[in-house]
């Protein structure tokens, strides 16, 4: 056994490859003596981890790219090995808004231009009326959630900064706000929209994988610096944190990972309500109606666990959209380069060599291919933006 | 805002007796114009109505969140946050998520006046951390003594022991097995428990 690592999650149930290599013994098997932490805020995990309580952690993709770049607090490099889940976001709105958006929707109901497009409509009117903006709720600046949501509906025209208020929510307080009125609407991971769902508050309108084909959620994080002193520990995490996500794809796995997801210290929710976001089998109102997706959330298949270039090129590229930072070629590549596909070839033993040339892997719905080498001409295209001068 | 008056501090702390030992340091050192906020409901409102310079919050609150939004003008932001308080020093940083703090300088307010503040509620943090372990060692203690006269009462009774007896194979299990005494002595409680 090597010396004791400490790892920071917040309980969502895309930190599953994280806590299964843990429950399951991956880690150990490879050595590692691991405690995971359970923490109330990006806040602290990122603070933790930038000052060394944490030896690694659960983090927002974007909140990994912020610390390298220094935005919103000091400048900690960090690296990514390891990509613990694509997607699984999802937008639910309330009942209200859901009514007033399906009666102007014009198309499909699962097409995020269709529903923008509803959204600029239902947001111009209630303008005229001099009704109250509309509130949707995020859970961090730096955060998937703040980027698909302006994404979607900036493509129909509504303003995320002017049209809108856009608020900062813990997930754990998104489905009591929504009931009580205080937002509208809210973009959060898994299990926090079934749970507005079940509780008839929320109906879930769209999948996150309905605007982007694949978007980097959360990654395994580590301080550059640790991770340099310490490659065999890293390579270990890696690979235990690889077998977790194997375990956690196959079907026959998925009620044993939902009874252990569901533990109290662990993410602590039925273990029914994290089975339904494992098969992508979501309720998305609370008659009942089901919606399937294969790609509700993505943990080891596709590729997913393989932390990509491309997907760390884009956030930063919303980062840049949304007047967040500044566009320069020196914060392109620190960005680029927290995503670290190379030590996760390492550690698996893999050949690797696909650094980032597979084009548009983030897929979206709307705009332009993502061009990761011309992200000034890829933003050009956005009418809506807020880019710094 | 003249340079001697005393900066407007809000405290966001769900802990009221760790709110008020913290408000009463304060107050001792001169901060006289000091606010908490118990609620979270509705939190950012909340801070605009009272528009603070600084704004200290404990670390197992999970709307730390919510004030990260702060350092960016938007809708919902209208007086941006300056700083993360620590951001220039690595050393309270670590020393202010140890104690469990955190604090957000509002725009306007200048830096140096904050040291002393951040320094005071470290501190305080610490202090009342401190309170708590003593108080939950008070309890594990009474608890402790309650299952040892238990376990006293069934050796007695069980090998006809008097209450020294009992106690001192009690004490001498619990140093052969290395253990604390309340352990043995929950132990025999279990045992006899499973034996009834």
């Amino acid at each position: 056994m090597t010396k004791p690592l400490h790892i920071g999650f917040i309980p969502l149930i895309d930190a599953a490859a994280l806590i299964v290599a843990v429950d399951k013994g991956f880690t150990a098997a490879e050595g590692l003596d691991v405690t995971l932490v359970r923490e109330v805020s990006w806040s602290n995990v990122r603070d933790k981890l930038n000052i060394g309580l944490f030896d690694a952690a659960h983090l927002l993709a974007p909140v990994a790219i912020a610390s390298s770049l220094g935005l919103g607090h000091i400048r900690v490099p960090i690296v990514a090995p390891f990509n613990l889940g694509l997607n699984g976001n999802a937008i639910t709105v309330s009942p209200a808004l859901h009514a007033a958006i399906m009666a102007e929707i014009d198309g499909d109901r699962f097409d995020p231009m269709a529903t923008a497009l509803a959204l600029s409509r239902v947001v111009a009117a209630r303008r005229r009326s001099g009704a109250e903006v509309l509130t949707f709720g995020m859970t961090f600046p730096f955060s998937t959630h703040n980027y698909q949501l302006r994404f979607w509906m900036a493509a129909g025209g509504v303003d995320p900064d002017e049209d809108i208020r856009l608020v900062v929510l813990p997930p754990p307080y998104m489905v009591d706000s929504i009931a009580s009125g205080q937002i509208d609407a809210f973009c959060v991971g898994a299990p926090w929209n079934s749970i507005a769902v079940d509780r008839g508050v929320g109906l879930i309108l769209h999948f996150v994988s309905d605007i982007l084909v694949r978007a980097a959620e959360k990654v395994l994080a580590i301080r550059q610096g640790w991770s340099e002193k310490n490659p065999e520990l890293v390579a270990a995490l890696v690979r235990a944190a690889f077998r977790a996500a194997e375990f956690i794809e196959q079907p026959e796995n998925r009620a044993e990972v939902a009874r252990i997801l569901a533990r109290p210290e662990h993410v602590g929710v039925d273990a029914e309500v994290v089975l339904r976001t494992l098969e992508g089998r979501l309720k998305i109102s609370s008659d009942g109606t089901i919606r399937e997706s294969s790609r509700y959330l993505l943990v080891g298949r596709e590729d997913a666990s393989r932390p990509d270039p491309v997907q760390a090129a884009w956030l930063y590229a919303q980062m840049v959209r949304w007047g967040q930072a500044a566009i320069s070629h020196e914060a392109f590549a620190i960005a680029k380069a927290v995503f670290r596909p190379d030590l996760y070839d390492a550690a698996l033993g893999l050949r690797g060599g696909v650094d980032g040339s597979r084009g548009d892997s983030v897929g979206a719905f709307a705009g332009p291919a993502f061009d990761p080498a011309d992200v000034a001409g890829y933003l050009a295209s956005f009418k809506v933006s807020r880019r710094v001068p | 805002m003249a340079a001697e008056s005393s900066p407007k501090i809000v405290i966001v702390d769900e802990s009221p007796i760790r709110a008020a030992i913290l408000q009463e340091g304060l107050r001792e050192a001169g901060f006289t114009d000091v606010v908490h906020i118990s609620e979270m409901q509705s939190l950012l409102s909340r801070i605009y109505a009272l528009d603070p310079d600084v704004i200290v919050i404990d670390l197992e609150n999970p709307s730390r969140d919510i004030l990260e939004q702060m350092f960016q003008v938007s809708r919902a932001v209208r007086r941006p946050i300056a700083m993360f308080v620590d951001q220039s020093d690595a050393a309270s940083i670590q020393a202010s998520v140890d104690a469990g703090v955190s604090a957000y300088i509002v725009d306007g307010l200048k830096k140096e006046r904050l040291k002393p503040i951040l320094d005071l509620c470290i501190s305080r943090f610490n202090a009342f951390s401190k309170l708590q372990d003593e108080l939950d060692r008070t309890k594990s203690a009474l608890e402790d003594r309650k299952v040892i006269d238990r376990a006293k009462g069934i050796l007695m009774k069980l090998k006809g022991l008097t209450e020294d007896e009992a106690y001192v194979l009690l004490r001498s299990t619990a140093m052969r097995e290395k253990k604390k005494i309340g352990e043995i002595a929950q132990s025999i409680l279990t045992a006899s428990e499973l034996l009834k």
